[in-house]
C-alpha cells in the first residue's frame, strides 16, 4: 500500500532517508500506581510512516506525550536523532519534534496566518529588543516568516483563508491548519494525534493524501489512529499498543494477520479463523462507529 | 428610563405582521412627533427653565443657555437632526448608514433623560416643581413627546418562543420578562452599517480630524464641568449621545477610516491632547489631566501584561510605586538618605531599571503559576511592597524610605534649562506647572503606545497572545513560555516604573498609602485593572479611555461619597453583564464573547 519515497524539495530539517530518526527505548511512564506505558520501544526511520494503534486507553496519547516532553518518561529514554529529548516541550519542538492534538488546540482567536506563524517561533530569532527598534533585521525576517506560512497554507490548501480567525473554520480545516502549525516550525519529525477523528471519508482520504505529501518532504511521521483503513493504506510500519505494552510492530499484513491484535480489539474468537469474516467485522463495526465519533470528536485525554 | 419601557413591553399586544413599535402610534405621525419633539426641546433650551440663579449654571436667561440647557440644546439637537434623517433627506443620509430609526431613539433618550434630569434636580434642590419657569414644563413635555414618539417607531419584534403549558407561574412570568427584554433589545437594535465608500485620503484625514478634534472638545467639557449636575448632565448626554451615533452606523464608519490611517490618527491624537492645556486658562484642569495621563500610561502597560500575554496581576501598582520611590530617592529630596540629586534621564534610568528588576524578581518564581494563582500571588507581592515601603522607616526596619510620612519635597524637574515647576507663557498660553508635566507625560504616553503598538505586531506579540489563548500548545509550537511571560511581566514593570518616576515629581511626595490594591483614588490595582477591562483589554484606545472615565467619574462626582466604590462595583457588574469586551473591543474579544452575532469571519488588521 505505500508509495515510493520520492524526496522532492526536501524540508531543512529532513534527513536522508534510512536515519533512525525517533529511538524511543523502553518508554515507562507511571501516574503513582497507574502504569500507563510499560516498557515500549519504537524507532522512527526518515521517510517513514509509522502508526500507533490500539483499544481505547491503551497509552497511545500518553506515550505521544513522552516523546514531545509533556511527560518526562519514568523509565527509558528518547532519542531524537542521537540526542536524548530534553524535557521541556518546547525545547523538544525545537530539536525537531513537531505534533498536533487529539483534541484541536489552535489559537482559536488568531487568524489562520497567525497561527500558522506561532509555528515558525523556533525558527526565528527575533526578540523584543528588536521588535521595538524595527531594523531592517526585523522586516525582512518578518517578511520571510509571512512568506513561509503562507507557502504552508498553500501546502495545506487554505491559503485564501488566512486572514479568517481559526476558530470560525470548519473543523476538516482546523485540523488542516493544525497540521500546518506544526510544520511551520520545520520538523524532521511529525507526529500526528488522531488526524482524522470526527471527519468523513472524504476528508479521511485528502488528509492521507497530505501525510504522503509531507513524506515526501523527508518529514518522518508518527500517527495515532483509530481510522484502520486509513492506518494500513498510509503506514509503512505499525505498532500496537495495549494496555501500555507493544504487543506487535511490523508491516500492516503482519499487524492485520496477528491474533493478538484481533483479541485485543474485539476480545477472544470462540471457534473458527479469524479471517476474511473477522475484516468484515472489523468494516462493519467502523462504518457503524463513523457517525457517532463525527458527533464526538476525539476523546479529551492529553493534558 | 429603561424600566420604563420593560414594563410597557410585556404589555403589548402579540406580535402583529406589520412591524410596530412600543407604542401604538401610526409610524408617521411617531416621526413627525420625535422630530419635532426633539426641535423644539432644541428651541425650549433658550427659555428660562428656573426663575432664581440658586441653581448652578444661571438657567434664568431668555435667548441664552447656561449649563445644562446647552447639553438639552445638544441632545435636542440630535433627535432632530435624527429624525429629518429617517425622513431620507438628500445630504444626510451619510449620518445614518446603519438606519436613522435606532439613532432616533437613543437621542430622544438622550434629550429627555438629560431634560427631566435638570428639571427634577432644578425641583429638589430648590424645593418643588413651584421653582420651574413655563420654560421649564414646555422643555419636560417636548422632550417626552420626542421619546414617545422615538419609542412609537415601528421595528422588527423578535418572535415569541412557544409556551410549554406544563410549566409553572413563575417559569410563565420568566418567559414572559425574557421575551419583554427581547423585544426591548429589538427596539433599540440597528442594522448592519452599510460599508464606508472610498474617500479620497485628503477627505479622509479631514474626517479623522472632525473626530479627534470632537473627541478633544467632549473631553475638555468633560473635564471642565464646574458642579456636580453638570457633570451628571454630561455623562447622559455623552452616553445616549455616543450610542444614537454608535446604532447610526457612524462610530463604525470613524473606526474604518481611522483604520485605514492609524498612523495618522495615532499621531493626530497625541496632537489633539497636546492642545488641551492651551484649552485652559489655569492650571486647574491640567492637574487632573496630567493625573489621568499617568493614571492611563500605567493602565496601558498593564494592558500589556493582562491583555496580551493573559497574566492576571493584581499587585501591578507596585511597579508604579516602585518606579516612584527609586527616582523620588535619587532625585534629591531632603528626606532620601542618599542624598543624590540625579538629573532628569538618570533618575528615569533609574526608576524604570529599579521597576524592571524588581519585576525579573517577582515574575521568576511567580510565572510558573497559571490563572488564578498567579493572580493572589501577585495581589500578595502587591501589598508586600507596599507594607515594606512602610516599614523601612528606621525603627522597624531600615532607614530608606522614611515610613508612612514617604518622601516628600520632590524638587521640580529641570530639563535642558526648562523648569517644570514654573509658569511659562507660550505663544500668548500660560503654561502653568502641571500643564508642563502634562506634556512631559505625554511623551511618557507616546513612548508607551508605542512600544504595545510593536511587540505586540511582532513575533514576541504573537507568543503571548498564542501562550494567552492556550499555554499548552504554545509551549508544543516552541515558544518558552516562562521566558516569554517573564518578557512580558518585566516590560510591563519597566513602563510602569517609567510613568512612577514622573509621578513621583508631580506629586512632590510619595508615600505608601498611593499604592494600594483598592482605594478612593486611582491609580490603585484593583482600579488599574478595571479601567483595562472596562476599557477593552488588548487595545490601545480602551485603557485610555477607561482610565480617563475612571479616573473623571469619582472625582467629578463627589456628592457619591461612601457609595463611591459600592455604585463602582456596580456599574462594573453591568458593564460585565452587558458589554463584556470592554467600551473599545478588540476585534478578536467581541467575536469571542457574542459568538451567536453574525460574526465577520475576517479579521481585519485594525483589530488588534
Amino acid at each position: 500500500m505505500t508509495t515510493d519515497t520520492t524526496t522532492k524539495g526536501t524540508a531543512p530539517g529532513a534527513t536522508t532517508p534510512g536515519d533512525t530518526v525517533l529511538d524511543a527505548r523502553g518508554v515507562t511512564m507511571r501516574f503513582g500506581g497507574l502504569t500507563a506505558v510499560r516498557g515500549v520501544d519504537l524507532h522512527v526511520n526518515s521517510g517513514e510512516i509509522v502508526g500507533l494503534i490500539g483499544p481505547n486507553g491503551a497509552g497511545k496519547t500518553t506515550f505521544f506525550n513522552c516523546l514531545t516532553g509533556l511527560y518526562i518518561p519514568t523509565e527509558g529514554e528518547v532519542r531524537y536523532k542521537g540526542q536524548v529529548l530534553p524535557p521541556k516541550s518546547f525545547k523538544v519542538t525545537a530539536a525537531g519534534i513537531a505534533r498536533t492534538f487529539q483534541n484541536i488546540r489552535l489559537f482559536a482567536n488568531m487568524t489562520v496566518l497567525e497561527n500558522v506563524l506561532v509555528g515558525r517561533h523556533t525558527r526565528t530569532k527575533e526578540g523584543l529588543w528588536s521588535a521595538l527598534l524595527r531594523g531592517p533585521g526585523f522586516h525582512k525576517a518578518e517578511a520571510a516568516s509571512r512568506a513561509r506560512a503562507m507557502e504552508l497554507l498553500e501546502f495545506v490548501g487554505l491559503a485564501e483563508k488566512a486572514e479568517h480567525l481559526a476558530r470560525n473554520l470548519p473543523y476538516g480545516e482546523q485540523r488542516k491548519l493544525e497540521i500546518a502549525r506544526a510544520l511551520a516550525s520545520e520538523p524532521g519529525l511529525l507526529l500526528l494525534d488522531e488526524p482524522t477523528a470526527g471527519m468523513n471519508p472524504q476528508e479521511t482520504r485528502a488528509t492521507e493524501d497530505l501525510v504522503f505529501a509531507i513524506r515526501d518532504q523527508g518529514i518522518a511521521v508518527l500517527v495515532i489512529e483509530h481510522d484502520m483503513r486509513f492506518i494500513f493504506n498510509l503506514c509503512d510500519r505499525v505498532a500496537v499498543l495495549v494496555q501500555g505494552e507493544k504487543l506487535v510492530e511490523g508491516d500492516s499484513a503482519t499487524v492485520q494477520g496477528d491474533e493478538r491484535v484481533v483479541a485485543a480489539y474485539l476480545g477472544e474468537p470462540f471457534e473458527g479463523a479469524p479471517g476474511d469474516e473477522e475484516a468484515a467485522e472489523v468494516e462493519a463495526a467502523e462504518a457503524h462507529a463513523e457517525p457517532t465519533t463525527d458527533a464526538a470528536p476525539g476523546k479529551e485525554n492529553d493534558r | 428610563m429603561t424600566t420604563q419601557i420593560t414594563k410597557d413591553a410585556p404589555n403589548t399586544p402579540p406580535p402583529a405582521p406589520a412591524p410596530k413599535g412600543l407604542i401604538p402610534l401610526p409610524e408617521n405621525t411617531a416621526r413627525a412627533t420625535a422630530t419635532a419633539g426633539g426641535a423644539l426641546t432644541a428651541a425650549s433650551a433658550f427659555l428660562a427653565w428656573t426663575w432664581t440663579a440658586d441653581f448652578p449654571g444661571d438657567l434664568t436667561v431668555y435667548g441664552y443657555p447656561g449649563g445644562l440647557q446647552w447639553l438639552v440644546l445638544i441632545g435636542g439637537a440630535l433627535t432632530a437632526l435624527y429624525g429629518l434623517t429617517s425622513y431620507g433627506i438628500k445630504g444626510l443620509r451619510w449620518l445614518a448608514p446603519a438606519g436613522a430609526y435606532a439613532a432616533l431613539k437613543f437621542a430622544a433618550l438622550a434629550a429627555f433623560a438629560t431634560t427631566w434630569y435638570t428639571v427634577l434636580a432644578i425641583s429638589t434642590e430648590l424645593g418643588g416643581l413651584v421653582n420651574l419657569e413655563p420654560g421649564g414644563y414646555i422643555v419636560a413635555l417636548t422632550s417626552l413627546a420626542a421619546l414617545l414618539g422615538a419609542l412609537a417607531l415601528p421595528f422588527q419584534r423578535p418572535e415569541p418562543d412557544p409556551i410549554d403549558p406544563d410549566d409553572t407561574g413563575w417559569e410563565h412570568f420568566k418567559h414572559r420578562l425574557r421575551h419583554g427584554w427581547d423585544t426591548t433589545k429589538a427596539a433599540f437594535a440597528a442594522d448592519a452599517p452599510r460599508p464606508v465608500g472610498t474617500l479620497p485620503s485628503y477627505a479622509e484625514i479631514l474626517i479623522i480630524t472632525g473626530v479627534l478634534a470632537l473627541g478633544l472638545l467632549v473631553f475638555t467639557y468633560g473635564i471642565g464641568t464646574e458642579y456636580d449636575e453638570l457633570f451628571v448632565g454630561f455623562l447622559i448626554t455623552a452616553g445616549f449621545g455616543f450610542a444614537a451615533l454608535n446604532k447610526a452606523g457612524l462610530v463604525a464608519h470613524a473606526s474604518q477610516i481611522t483604520a485605514r490611517h492609524q498612523n495618522i490618527t495615532i499621531c493626530g491624537a497625541f496632537a489633539a491632547a497636546a492642545c488641551f492645556p492651551f484649552t485652559q486658562t489655569d492650571d486647574q484642569y491640567a492637574t487632573l489631566g496630567v493625573y489621568i495621563l499617568i493614571f492611563a500610561t500605567v493602565a496601558l502597560g498593564l494592558n500589556i501584561v493582562v491583555g496580551l500575554a493573559g497574566l492576571l496581576d493584581l499587585g501591578y501598582v507596585a511597579f508604579l510605586g516602585v518606579g516612584a520611590y527609586a527616582a523620588a530617592l535619587v532625585s534629591g529630596s531632603p528626606n532620601s538618605p542618599f542624598g543624590v540629586h540625579f538629573p532628569f534621564w538618570a533618575a528615569i534610568l533609574v526608576g524604570a531599571g529599579a521597576s524592571l528588576v524588581f519585576g525579573v524578581l517577582i515574575g521568576a518564581p511567580t510565572l510558573r503559576l497559571r490563572g488564578d494563582y498567579l493572580a493572589i500571588v501577585t495581589l500578595g507581592f502587591g501589598e508586600i511592597f507596599r507594607i515594606a515601603v512602610n516599614n523601612m522607616d528606621g525603627t522597624s526596619g531600615p532607614d530608606i524610605t522614611n515610613g508612612s510620612n514617604g518622601i516628600s519635597s520632590i524638587p521640580n524637574l529641570e530639563l535642558l534649562g526648562f523648569d517644570f515647576g514654573a509658569q511659562h507663557t507660550i505663544a500668548g498660553f500660560t503654561i502653568g506647572r502641571f500643564a508642563n508635566y502634562f506634556f512631559l507625560m505625554l511623551v511618557v504616553t507616546a513612548v508607551v503606545v508605542l512600544v504595545f503598538r510593536r511587540s505586540s505586531d511582532s513575533r514576541i506579540g504573537r507568543a503571548w497572545i498564542a501562550i494567552r489563548e492556550d499555554e499548552t500548545a504554545a509551549l508544543a509550537m516552541g515558544i518558552n513560555g516562562f521566558r516569554v511571560k517573564l518578557i512580558a511581566f518585566a516590560l510591563g514593570a519597566c513602563l510602569a516604573g517609567t510613568a512612577g518616576t514622573v509621578q513621583a515629581h508631580v506629586t512632590y511626595t510619595v508615600t505608601p498609602e498611593q499604592y494600594l490594591f483598592a482605594g478612593q483614588v486611582p491609580p490603585n490595582s484593583a482600579f488599574l485593572l478595571a479601567a483595562v477591562v472596562l476599557g477593552g483589554m488588548g487595545t490601545i484606545g480602551g485603557p485610555l479611555i477607561g482610565a480617563a472615565l475612571l479616573f473623571l467619574i469619582p472625582n467629578k462626582l463627589q456628592f457619591l461619597g461612601d457609595y463611591q466604590l459600592f455604585a463602582f462595583g456596580l456599574a462594573l457588574i453591568l458593564l460585565m453583564r452587558f458589554r463584556p469586551e470592554g467600551l473599545i473591543p478588540n476585534r478578536r474579544r467581541q467575536l469571542e464573547f457574542h459568538e451567536e452575532a453574525e460574526a465577520p469571519t475576517v479579521l481585519s488588521k485594525a483589530g488588534a
